[in-house]
């Protein structure tokens, strides 16, 4: 008789909880018997020192999607540009994506190294107020390739947060790969030091996208991470000769809006598609301040606002309770 | 070691797709090459190695198949207009189609190797295999697994910016 396959999707509770080798996803996960061990238990002086470090960042938020190539990184950055048009707000990026790491190139710093210091490592400063972290930066070469698997990435990721002498932050903005795996895992294990204001999801209009974001979804669930809202890119292209707007990704099965309806998530903006932003991104240039009078710098501009009203609501109702 | 050999022993060339970079067509270009492929008479099959955002079933309208076992592996489900393309994914292997696959690398790299060992592919031209994008466990297990076999090469993909 054939027997019918299925997964068991528990995820992994964390080499570093209590939980390691011992719930019910670990069971078949070749690293079971070494956490069961306790071998790779949580180091409490590891957490305080990430406390530690994190203390001085006001809003934490996360840049997320299912789905590569939809915007993250541009998004991510974009945010942290129009966060920092206030010069009396300090704004840190920090790139996530170990493999591919778009953020140094997108924020005009290819080529920059880091630099350490007695209180850790600097980070690269786009402005007086906007601090960057990368592994871009401590490649010898742009091209060359990070091969690692998860627990070398995980490690580098732990020393970022811990080593990196971020300062006082107002916000905190982190890009990440696309998936669901141990960059996600590990960034939301870390940073329980602090605390994540919460996440924004970014899709394309097409089905294909909408299938793995809709998996971000239910991840950011799993992990109580709440979710800010959903960001649609690449939605709709408005021709600048003839005005006439086309659909390049239609939404075949009713775009972020019908998902953000049945999901119960905010749906933050829709931003079309304008050539201009991956020619900015391409140059280092920040597309707000290239192309100031296209509808996708206005829809940017709405959304990055609707995310500053998010985290300093947030943090008054948080200031209420204590 | 044996049934290993096996399973892809009937298989006379793999080819794996990939790119660095998120989102450029990788899944798109993969069901595109199989269905070619197919239309030119191969016997083609997809191995879908995205363990957290697989897109070939829904490519090729599959998204509610079930994989079932038979003596020497896992059957690969057969999909495409004349169901002539096998195809295996982890999207056929989850209770609800938005649950979350949500591994760190170590479970992700012992689902690969079961995927290239244990599905019983048959008798193929072609096994295309469709990658996350990145270069980390998904792509290391895949070329480790993959090693004992004359792999064809890689098709890398990309959009101009």
């Amino acid at each position: 008789l054939a027997a019918q396959l299925s997964l068991s999707l528990a995820e992994c509770p964390g080499t570093g909880s209590a939980q390691a080798g011992r719930a019910a996803a670990c069971q078949g996960c070749p690293n079971q018997g070494l956490c069961a061990s306790g071998a790779a238990g949580p180091d409490p002086a590891e957490a305080a020192e990430l406390r530690a470090r994190l203390r001085a960042v006001r809003h934490t938020v996360l840049v997320l999607s299912g789905k590569g190539g939809v915007g993250k990184s541009t998004f991510s950055a974009l945010l942290a540009h129009g966060l920092a048009a206030d010069e009396t707000k300090q704004v840190a990026l920090l790139d996530i994506d170990i493999c591919g790491p778009s953020i140094p190139k997108i924020m005009g710093l290819e080529g920059e190294q880091v630099h350490q210091s007695g209180s850790g490592w600097s980070p690269v400063y786009v402005e007086e107020n906007l601090g960057v972290m990368s592994v871009g930066f401590l490649l010898s070469s742009p091209d060359d390739a990070v091969i690692w698997r998860g627990p070398k990435k995980n490690g580098l990721i732990k020393q970022f947060l811990r080593d990196v002498d971020w300062g006082e932050v107002d916000y905190l903005i982190v890009d990440t790969p696309p998936g669901t795996s141990d960059e996600h895992l590990s960034i939301v294990q870390y940073l329980s030091a602090t605390h994540i204001d919460g996440a924004v999801i970014v899709t394309t209009p097409q089905e294909v996208s909408l299938q793995d974001v809709r998996k971000e979804i239910n991840f950011c669930r799993k992990v109580k991470l709440p979710i800010i809202g959903v960001v649609e890119n690449m939605s709709g292209f408005v021709c600048p000769k003839c005005k006439n707007e086309s659909q390049i990704f239609p939404p075949t099965t009713g775009g972020a809006e019908k998902m953000c309806q049945n999901l119960s998530v905010s749906l933050l903006g829709k931003v079309p598609l304008d050539p201009q932003i991956g020619k900015s991104c391409d140059r280092g240039q920040s597309f707000l301040a290239e192309a100031p009078e296209s509808p996708a710098t206005l829809s940017y501009r709405n959304i990055i606002q609707r995310i500053q009203e998010y985290c300093e609501q947030h943090h008054l109702q948080e200031e209420k309770i204590m | 070691a044996l049934a290993e050999r096996a399973n892809l022993a009937g298989v006379r060339h793999i080819l794996l797709v990939l790119s660095g970079k998120g989102g450029v067509g990788k899944s798109t270009l993969s069901t595109e090459l199989a269905l070619a492929l197919r239309h030119a008479g191969k016997r083609v099959g997809i191995l879908d190695v995205d363990l957290c955002g697989p897109s070939i079933p829904r490519m090729l309208r599959a998204q509610d198949s079930a994989v079932h076992q038979c003596a020497s592996g896992w059957v690969p489900v057969l999909v495409g207009q004349d169901k002539a393309i096998a195809l295996m994914s982890i999207g056929f292997l989850l209770e609800r189609p938005d649950d979350a696959v949500v591994w760190r690398g170590p479970k992700k790299n012992a689902l690969i190797k079961q995927f290239v060992t244990d599905v019983a592919w048959g008798e193929l031209d072609f096994l295309i295999v469709d990658t996350p994008p990145g270069t980390s466990d998904e792509h290391i297990s895949t070329v480790e697994a993959l090693r004992p076999y004359q792999l064809l090469g890689a098709v890398l993909v990309t959009t101009p910016q």
